[in-house]
């Protein structure tokens, strides 16, 4: 079923849970589809006219329809219950240590991809909105000595393979959603508010940033890259993107 | 070739109910919604925003609890005013339909007096999102007003005519009336305590 | 003699103003329709001049016929709403509930006329409104349907425009909504009880409902973005942004998500006011052409009103994108899955209900069993979105585009044509052409399918909506994009195809084969007035008493194979 359905190749570790989501509740829609299907057909044919005059007005008296309800909810309540709420409540919370993780910022602006990273000294170095320019999407306050070693990548985040991320999601203007369709990971960044999300990239590879929501005239083209690369590459580029 | 529509006076007998009874519950169901929402969005606001204004600086407590006791009493006189029709005293009809008017547009003066003030402290709806909803809040509440005091004027002028005509029909529109000024009453005894007093 | 005015144009008579609903939104529809099929073009083709008709448009909106971001965004947001609001809900409520409701429950009309005429009349200024919207400097509101803040209040004059529209359009129909409850409950002829309604007129009572209490969310939300957009207030507006460069002035303090809350409270339920008159469409004219009643009528009369209640309970699916916590998203998820239990249940009963029949294969019948299946698919696919995990891959991409689709377009829109087939000699008198209704079946259902379907396939594979150049950016659904050329062409079939009916409806009018009465042979009381002459304003002759169940085809022993509601006792009936 999962090579039928076609989703984009799994490359996080919990991409595989969500894919077990979708083709359960393919399965179940599959089933559904062709019992009812194949019992509509019968009866288009069996019940023409043609065939059957006279209809018989007590109809169907068998009882297996309620069965079939039933078996449809039970599927559903298995699949919500087991399945969906604790890979749902695993996204949201059971964040990783940040110390084993790499942190990163992403501000999303119509229309690009900021990405923030701390640097060597795990710190974000201060913001502010006012000193915003083209130079320095992000706003970041250079004299903060928190700053110092903060690299800002545009429409290209970096990540190590392995390793847990947690992204700090906001937006500047309008809401975009960032989504990164082989992490199966997909969240809306709403100026105002900070949403954080978190994934471990199993595979490296080199994909697109997808904006999932409508954020203007641009919001087509509104692709960045993100490129999951082995510890020793990332840490080396890290190294020379934080050299002025 | 005007139609006859059954149950626009009498009562039908298994729901008890006329035409108009069920439709000014139904109408007020929904703006119950309305209200309701506009409510939530006020809470919601309130209690996601990281500083909320003092709203006791902005509002005039005094005088917007002078306006509650205007409008109960306009809400005890529509009271008055209908029983009189039941109890075929029309002349005590009008008088107490007037004291509603009167009260209703008192209301709108004390209204009139407040925004004037706030005007006057150039405090508008862009001033902050307390200011915002207080003058969407009050700025409904207000349509509504004028709304119900073009209603009980009319059945208090050209509409009083009926009572002649089709009595049982006028108490009716009487009561249709009623009700939608109590819902104004009642909006309002939530709109004081949560603008002005918290 | 009325006059002209008082005749035609501001009638005060039920069967006159649903005749105008429904001339007018299927103008719509048609209107809303053609917005995409400009659409298909860009998506099939990005980049390239439209052909024959791309000057049509301007500079501001498609220069040398190439159509620009900005005008492809307006196309998609005003097709969804006038297809949702000015189209679908207006023909199916409007129209269908305006003519049909009254003569089934056996009223001489609607318990407020005027009224009836002050909707209509709200409802051609809402519409009218949003067309105007489209020659404003900037165009018509171009952030969605969804119409989501900041993105909104950035937008340009079209979106005022396009909220003071909304406003008319909630207003008409809140007047609706009230006139049909109070007919309903209080109109229906004597005889005429609770469980002998029929289910059509069910259908209108939970969405009468709907409306009444979901829109005024919307209502609220519409007034506080004008009030943001015109007086400058920060309702959902957060603080500290920086827009086009610049630090946005203001006070600030908003909260966007406010907006989708009130949005999708109105606009979930809404999506079953898109349903339920539909299916109750199709119960008539699947009871009249099996000969036979509905499998579970209590059943489903139970299940509709509980989808009403819940429909109340799960707006926030939409949203599980927004950064919902696991107790609020449980929740939702868990409201989701309840809801699908009761469509669950009225699909198969209708599917039941199929069996023992005696089936003829007429052009209203061949929509409306169409319904079924497009309407199963639709709905299931509906079940991956509801679930949050799963909707953390599908959120936003076609599968999206396509569940609601399959729902509305060869659900929905399937069961409306079933009813214009249906009803039409009732109005006019006259039957429509089968020949060319079953052409026009044919080339729909397949074409239809041929638009809807690789949707699915593209929504999997991770191709987003709302996507001015079809995806062609993006790498990983290059696999799929050339889907979007057979799309394409598949919704020019299906326009093509429209042309029967348009013509089948003019044609029809002069050519069609006189009805009678009661040309399906049904049982409900709309078949009890006479059709040709087209009825006087009162309906009935005499008030009619009903005296059983609205289903009573093929009653053992009697001649007849149908029993109308009115007839107190039938030949060879057992007493
Ligand atoms: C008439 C309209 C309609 C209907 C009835 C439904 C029905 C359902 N919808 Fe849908 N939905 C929309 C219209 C509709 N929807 C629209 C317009 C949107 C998008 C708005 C936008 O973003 O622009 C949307 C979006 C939408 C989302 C948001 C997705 C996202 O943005 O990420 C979700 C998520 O939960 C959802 C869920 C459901 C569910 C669970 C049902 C359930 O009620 C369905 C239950 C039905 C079944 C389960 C079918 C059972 C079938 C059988 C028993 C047999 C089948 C047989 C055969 C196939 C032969 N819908
Ligand atoms: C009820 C709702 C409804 C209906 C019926 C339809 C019908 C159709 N829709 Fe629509 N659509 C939406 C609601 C609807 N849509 C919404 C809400 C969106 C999201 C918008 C957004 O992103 O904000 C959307 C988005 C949307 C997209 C995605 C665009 C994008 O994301 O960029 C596409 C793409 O193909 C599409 C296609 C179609 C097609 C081909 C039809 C066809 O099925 C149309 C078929 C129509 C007919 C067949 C009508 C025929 C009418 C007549 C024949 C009238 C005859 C007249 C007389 C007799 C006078 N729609
Ligand atoms: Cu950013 Cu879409
Ligand atoms: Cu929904």
């Amino acid at each position: 079923m999962l090579e039928l359905l076609g989703l984009p190749p799994e490359a996080s570790a919990h991409a595989a849970e969500i894919d077990r989501v979708i083709v359960l509740l393919h399965w179940l829609m599959a089933v559904l589809a062709a019992g009812w299907g194949a019992f509509f057909l019968y009866t288009l044919v069996r019940f023409r006219r043609g065939a059957n005059p006279v209809a018989r007005r007590e109809g169907i008296t068998a009882g297996w329809s309620t069965y079939v309800e039933a078996a449809v909810v039970l599927s559903e309540v298995v699949i919500l219950v087991f399945f969906s709420i604790p890979a749902y409540s695993a996204r949201v919370t059971g964040f990783p240590n940040a110390m084993e993780a790499t942190e990163v910022r992403v501000v999303a602006e119509q229309f690009a991809w900021n990405v923030h990273y701390p640097g060597a000294d795990r710190t974000f170095g201060r913001t502010d909105i006012r000193l915003v320019s083209s130079e320095n999407p992000i706003g970041l306050d250079r004299k903060d000595p928190a700053a110092a070693d903060d690299v800002v990548s545009v429409n290209q985040f970096n990540i190590p393979l392995g390793r847990p991320v947690i992204v700090h999601l906001t937006s500047k203007d309008v809401i975009h959603s960032f989504g990164l369709p082989q992490m199966r990971v997909k969240q809306d960044a709403i100026p105002g508010m900070v949403h954080d999300l978190w994934f471990t990239p199993t595979r490296t590879g080199d994909w697109e940033i997808v904006c999932s929501q409508l954020c203007g005239l641009g919001h087509y083209r509104m692709r960045g890259f993100y490129s999951v690369q082995a510890p020793e590459a990332f840490t080396a580029w890290l190294r020379e993107a934080a050299t002025p | 070739m005007e139609l006859e529509i059954p149950y626009t006076v009498e009562e039908r007998p298994d729901t008890g109910l006329t035409n108009a009874r069920l439709a000014i519950w139904l109408f007020l169901a929904s703006e119950v919604m309305l209200f309701g929402s506009l409510f939530s969005a006020y809470v919601l606001l309130r209690s996601g925003s990281e500083f909320w204004p003092r709203q006791a600086d902005y509002v005039n407590i005094p005088l917007a609890t002078l306006n509650t006791i205007v409008l109960i009493t306009s809400s005890v006189t529509i009271v008055m005013a209908w029983a009189s029709l039941k109890l075929q005293q029309f002349r005590s009809y009008r008088l107490y339909m007037g004291l509603t008017v009167l009260a209703g547009l008192g209301f709108l003066i004390l209204k009139g007096v407040e925004y004037g003030q706030k005007f006057e402290h150039h405090y508008y709806p862009a001033t902050n999102n307390f200011l915002g909803m207080y003058f969407v809040l009050t700025g409904l509440h207000i349509a509504h007003v004028i709304g119900g005091l073009v209603v009980n004027l009319y059945l208090l002028g050209p509409g009083a005519r009926m009572w002649k005509t089709a009595p049982a029909q006028f108490t009716g529109r009487v009561e249709a009336a009623g009700l939608y000024w109590h819902f104004v009453d009642l909006v309002w005894i939530f709109l004081f305590p949560v603008l002005y007093l918290l | 003699m009325p006059t002209f005015f008082r005749r035609y144009i501001f009638s005060l008579d039920h069967k006159v103003i649903g005749v105008q609903y429904a001339l007018t939104s299927l103008v719509f529809l048609l209107f809303g329709f053609t917005l995409m099929l400009l659409m298909r073009w860009q998506l099939a083709y990005p980049g390239q001049p439209l052909p024959f008709i791309g000057g049509l448009f301007g500079v501001a909106n498609a220069p040398g016929g190439v159509m620009l971001p900005e005008f492809y965004n307006q196309l998609g947001a005003m097709h969804g709403t006038v297809m949702v609001f000015l189209g679908v809900v207006p023909l199916a409520v409007g129209g269908f509930g305006n003519y049909v409701m009254p003569l089934q429950i056996g009223a001489s009309d609607m318990a407020f006329p005027k009224l009836n005429m002050a909707s209509y009349w709200l409802y051609f200024l809402g519409g009218v409104t949003m067309l105007a919207s489209f020659v404003l400097p900037g165009g018509a509101a171009n952030s969605g349907w969804t119409a989501y803040p900041p993105l909104s209040y950035f937008a340009t004059i079209g979106q005022t425009v396009w909220l003071g529209g909304m406003l008319f359009l909630i207003l008409s129909s809140l007047l609706g909504s009230v006139n049909f409850i109070t007919t309903i409950v209080q109109l229906r002829a004597p005889g005429l009880t609770w469980f002998r309604l029929p289910f059509f007129v069910w259908g209108q009572l939970v969405t009468a409902f709907l409306l009444l209490l979901a829109f005024p969310a919307l209502q609220a939300a519409a007034l506080l973005q004008a009030m943001d957009r015109i007086f400058g207030t920060s309702f959902f507006m957060p603080s500290g942004l920086v827009y086009g460069g610049k630090v946005v002035a203001g006070a600030g303090g908003g909260n966007p998500l406010l907006w989708q809350h009130l949005f999708w409270f109105l606009a979930h339920p809404e999506v079953y006011v898109l349903i339920l008159p539909a299916m109750g469409i199709v119960v008539e004219i699947m009871t009249a052409n099996t000969r036979k009643p509905i499998w579970g009528y209590r059943l489903m009369v139970g299940s509709a009103i509980f989808l009403g209640f819940m429909s109340f309970l799960v707006w926030a699916h939409h949203m599980f994108l927004t950064g919902m916590g696991t107790s609020i998203s449980t929740f939702f998820q868990t409201t989701t899955m309840i809801i699908s239990i009761p469509s669950v249940i009225i699909l198969s009963a209708l599917f039941l209900s199929l069996y023992g029949g005696s089936i003829r294969f007429n052009t209203p019948m061949l929509f409306a069993l169409a319904f079924l299946p497009m309407f199963g698919i639709g709905g299931l696919t509906g079940l991956p979105l509801g679930l949050a995990s799963s909707d953390i891959a599908l959120h936003d991409t076609y599968y999206v585009i396509g569940h609601f689709h399959y729902v509305v377009a060869p659900g929905t829109i399937f069961a409306l044509f079933a009813g214009v087939y249906y009803w039409y000699p009732k109005v006019t008198g006259r039957l429509m052409n089968e020949t060319l209704g079953k052409i026009h079946f044919a080339g729909s259902f397949v074409f239809i399918n041929g638009i809807f379907m690789p949707m699915f396939i593209q929504g999997l594979a991770g191709m987003n909506r709302r996507l001015y150049d079809g995806g062609a950016q993006y790498a990983h659904v290059k696999d799929v994009l050339h889907w979007n050329t057979f799309m394409s062409w598949s919704a020019w079939g299906l326009g093509l195809f429209q042309l029967f009916f348009i013509v089948n409806v003019f044609l029809s009018l002069r050519t069609g084969k006189p009805a009678g009465s009661n040309p399906w042979q049904a049982t409900t009381l709309d078949w009890a007035a006479t059709s040709s002459p087209p009825l006087a304003h009162g309906n009935f002759a005499s008030a009619p008493v009903v005296h059983r169940g609205p289903y009573d085809y093929s009653v053992p022993g009697t001649r007849e194979d149908f029993i109308p509601q009115h007839v107190e006792h039938a030949d060879g009936e057992a007493r």
